[in-house]
């Protein structure tokens, strides 16, 4: 039976990556939330909702930097280096977003409200970066001879920026909604009330960003307005609107997980998209998942690995949450 | 002014962010196993002594690991934004192995953290026993790949080159490369001694004080019987290792013991003692040798050679200053770590070892030793396989980025600024941490913490003052 392992890859790259997005997204969101939240016994409670999560929620971003890594050696050369001021931001992000969890709890009462303003801005940091990464990507980067030929500030665009502040939302959307599951009383109304202008902001950044990528990329423009795929495609674009308005609908809710599944549904069917107009490219403009693609041994050998462990993480990744499901009582448990 | 190209300001730049980095994961890989014994002596005995120190212990554990995992991304990354004509040609064989580090190790830490950390009053006993002991061997699992993947570096085999890239061949033989059994069992070693001499220093200066005495006399204890295992042990697998280098690098060896020329037949290569060696003159300044000793060490014969630093062309050479005094310093800590362990066993016959203020000061000031030892060790094995990033087959002078000289300095500069400042202040946590001590007559069932009730606010209580 002949694998095609290139693409087995890609779709396990994209799992990881989609996974992140998810997870830590909603960790992002909560710090991306605190300058809402002045109250030092809610933003306590909003952190407990994720510190026994947040560390194995940012391993599927290294397992995506490793995975590339191991299956497209050239993309992960390529795009690493094209987007050295975004990935540099995001790691200082994420230096300070994963330290402030700890520190906060374990510093001078004179100290917190400084690592409280870091857990904010280390978020801010790591999501504006992540989304500008993806706004470069999609406008592509120029490859010579399997290595970047690109000056050093050419993911800066004005395209980028606007991913870089959507993602923003998208995130603040996960977090905001995720904090209605696991919070109550006064912190999950003010949670709530914030569902619907998020979803409108993000609805409205996915619009533009849908509209703008096909003007600039000319193979995205032939995939989407093409009659014999539109059947095909049109769901995608349908089907997220359906979720942005069920997603305010589900805002006042009585069950509170229906929020946080419609906001999941809403940016994986916009991640689909993205991954659907790229492809078969993993660096636009021009290279393919097949040209940048580490030797057969390689793929296959990780390939054991992902089928047999992959399984064993989600079952008890899943277990672990289950043991902190429910409500965060104040700060019962914690720290 | 010094004239800096990119590649030399990225190797600053990996040399910096890698020594802050392995600290803490040499710490983590310590503590988890510490942790595992005193959570299982615990349940085995019920002394209270026990859950006092694992509890103490897990809260510095747990603001380490967050500054290893915040830390370790940024090297998963570097490798692109900076070595990205390394990870082209190399990545088919270390990205692998760092996958699966990955998947076998740090999802397991970090899926069974949290409830190793917040899980006491959530899951049963045996339950959060499994995931401390789950956490741990994750620790030990991460620390083999990474070691595979360097020792791969160092002593590759079991690949091919094809279109100017590495393709894997023999995983077995990629994996189990020759100096990967001797790297991983010195860097375990290294990681337990320097975790035994940090515990230990933290009993001895809460004897000194005359607080905490029960559990401080107890991590004091254990920690000196861990160094007088381990120390010993640790001369005998660096001695192999040592033999090993030889074996395939043996520039190196001749850089370590700073041997230039070829000693003269039947001669035998000298120790040097102390020496300042001069790259240009491809001599020592100001030594002191004893005659054969090198020859003993390393061929274990009186007049046996070992290959000299100008059998091969100057730009063939590791820095030789760097790689020798760093394994001195390794080499002087290591027999200070002995000393150290064989004081406490003498102390422990008399019945004197939590009394002798000089043996607790002593024990104090060895606190980091273990730290600067293993740092100084990597030191030696990185800088002395130069000018090789992969041993023989690429030069670090083409395994950089296309960066520019600019973007290289300023993000240096933004590295060595937050991590000094930001790792700065969560060792001086970590150190508040220990300075404050255990709570007195600990016990889970009083820890309101870990209780149902209103909680009251959190960081009167833990915070330290610092």
């Amino acid at each position: 039976m002949h694998f095609d392992l290139p693409t087995i890859w890609a779709f396990i790259i994209g799992f990881g990556l989609m996974m992140y997005v998810i997870l830590d997204g909603f960790d992002l969101g909560i710090g991306l939330l605190f300058p809402f939240i002045k109250d030092k016994r809610e933003r306590d409670i909003m952190v407990n909702s994720v510190a026994p999560v947040w560390d194995g929620n940012e391993t599927w971003l290294v397992l995506g930097g490793a995975g590339l890594l191991a299956a497209f050696p050239m993309a992960y050369s390529v795009i690493l280096s094209a987007l050295y001021g975004p990935i540099l931001l995001m790691l200082f992000g994420l230096i300070l977003r994963g330290v402030a969890f700890e520190f906060r709890f374990k510093a001078t009462e004179s100290h917190r409200p400084v690592w409280d303003k870091l857990f904010f801005v280390g978020s801010l940091m790591a999501t504006f970066s992540q989304g500008v990464a993806v706004g470069a990507v999609i406008l592509g980067f120029q490859v010579e001879n399997g290595e970047f030929a690109g000056g050093g500030l050419d993911w800066l665009s004005l395209f980028s920026l606007f991913t870089g502040f959507s993602l923003l939302f998208a995130y603040g959307l996960l977090g905001v909604t995720w904090l209605v599951i696991k919070t109550e009383h006064g912190l999950q109304k003010k949670m709530r009330v914030l569902i619907k202008p998020l979803t409108l902001l993000l609805a409205t950044c996915m619009f533009i960003i849908s509209i703008y990528t096909p003007m600039v990329n000319e193979s995205v423009r032939d995939l989407w307005f093409n009659l014999s795929n539109i059947v095909y495609l049109a769901p995608l674009p349908i089907l997220t609107a359906a979720f942005a308005f069920l997603l305010m609908g589900a805002a006042h809710s009585k069950d509170e997980c229906r929020a946080f599944m419609c906001a999941v549904c809403m940016l994986f069917l916009g991640y689909l998209g993205l991954c659907v107009s790229l492809w078969p490219n993993i660096i636009p403009p021009g290279i393919t998942i097949y040209q940048a693609a580490a030797p057969a041994s390689s793929l296959r050998f990780t390939l054991v690995g992902v089928v047999l462990i992959v399984p064993v993480i989600l079952i008890y990744t899943f277990w672990s949450y289950r043991v902190f499901r429910g409500k965060v009582v104040d700060t019962d448990g914690y720290h | 002014m010094i004239d800096l190209s990119a590649v030399d300001l990225a190797r600053i730049q990996f040399a910096f962010t890698v020594s802050f980095h392995i600290i803490f994961p040499a710490i983590t890989i310590g503590l988890a196993s510490y942790l595992a014994v005193l959570e299982g002596l615990w349940l085995y005995t019920r002394k209270p002594v026990y859950i006092t120190l694992c509890r103490f212990w897990m809260k510095i554990f747990a603001v380490n690991f967050a500054m290893g995992v915040v830390s370790g991304i940024v090297m998963a990354y570097q490798f692109g934004t900076n070595w990205s004509q390394f990870s082209n040609f190399a990545g088919a064989i270390t990205g692998p192995l760092l996958s699966y580090e990955v998947m076998t190790a740090f999802f397991l830490e970090a899926g069974f953290l949290g409830v190793m950390l917040f899980g006491w009053k959530k899951v049963g006993e045996r339950l959060h026993f499994a995931s401390t002991i789950l956490v741990a061997i994750g620790t030990l699992i991460s620390m083999t790949w990474i070691l595979a993947s360097n020792s791969w570096m160092q002593t590759p085999q079991g690949y091919d080159i094809v279109d100017g890239r590495v393709v894997p061949l023999d995983w077995f033989e990629i994996i189990f490369n020759p100096s990967f059994p001797y790297r991983l069992v010195h860097m375990g070693l290294a990681a337990f001694l320097a975790t035994a001499l940090l515990v230990g220093a933290s009993g001895a200066w809460h004897l000194l004080k005359g607080s905490h005495i029960n559990v401080a006399k107890k991590m004091l204890s254990m920690a000196m019987w861990m160094l007088l295992i381990s120390a010993p042990l640790q001369v005998l697998v660096g001695d192999l290792h040592g033999l090993n280098t030889l074996e395939h690098q043996p520039i190196k060896v001749a850089a370590m013991e700073a041997h230039w020329h070829e000693a003269k037949p039947g001669e035998g290569v000298p120790l040097v003692l102390f020496a300042w060696p001069d790259m240009e003159k491809e001599q020592n300044d100001f030594s002191i040798e004893i005659p054969n000793l090198a020859s003993l060490i390393l061929t274990h014969s009186m007049d046996g050679s070992i290959p000299p630093l100008t059998s091969v062309a100057p730009q063939d050479r590791p820095n030789v200053p760097v790689v020798f005094f760093s394994f001195r310093i390794m080499v002087a800590l290591g027999m200070l770590m002995i000393v150290l362990a064989l004081a406490a066993l003498i102390l422990r016959k008399t019945g004197k070892l939590y009394e002798k203020r000089w043996f607790l000061n002593f024990c104090i000031a060895m606190g980091p030793s273990g730290l600067i030892a293993m740092l100084a060790g990597w030191f030696v094995t990185e800088a002395g396989r130069q000018p090789w990033v992969v041993y023989g087959l690429q030069r670090t002078v083409d395994a950089g980025s296309p960066n520019s000289v600019t973007a290289m300095s300023l993000s240096l500069l933004a590295f060595v600024v937050v991590y000094v400042c930001v790792f700065g202040v969560g060792v001086r946590y970590m150190l508040a941490l220990i300075a404050k001590g255990p709570a007195e007559d600990y016990s889970l069932e009083d820890d309101e913490h870990l209780n149902k009730r209103p909680a009251r606010p959190l960081s009167a209580a833990d915070g330290v003052e610092i």
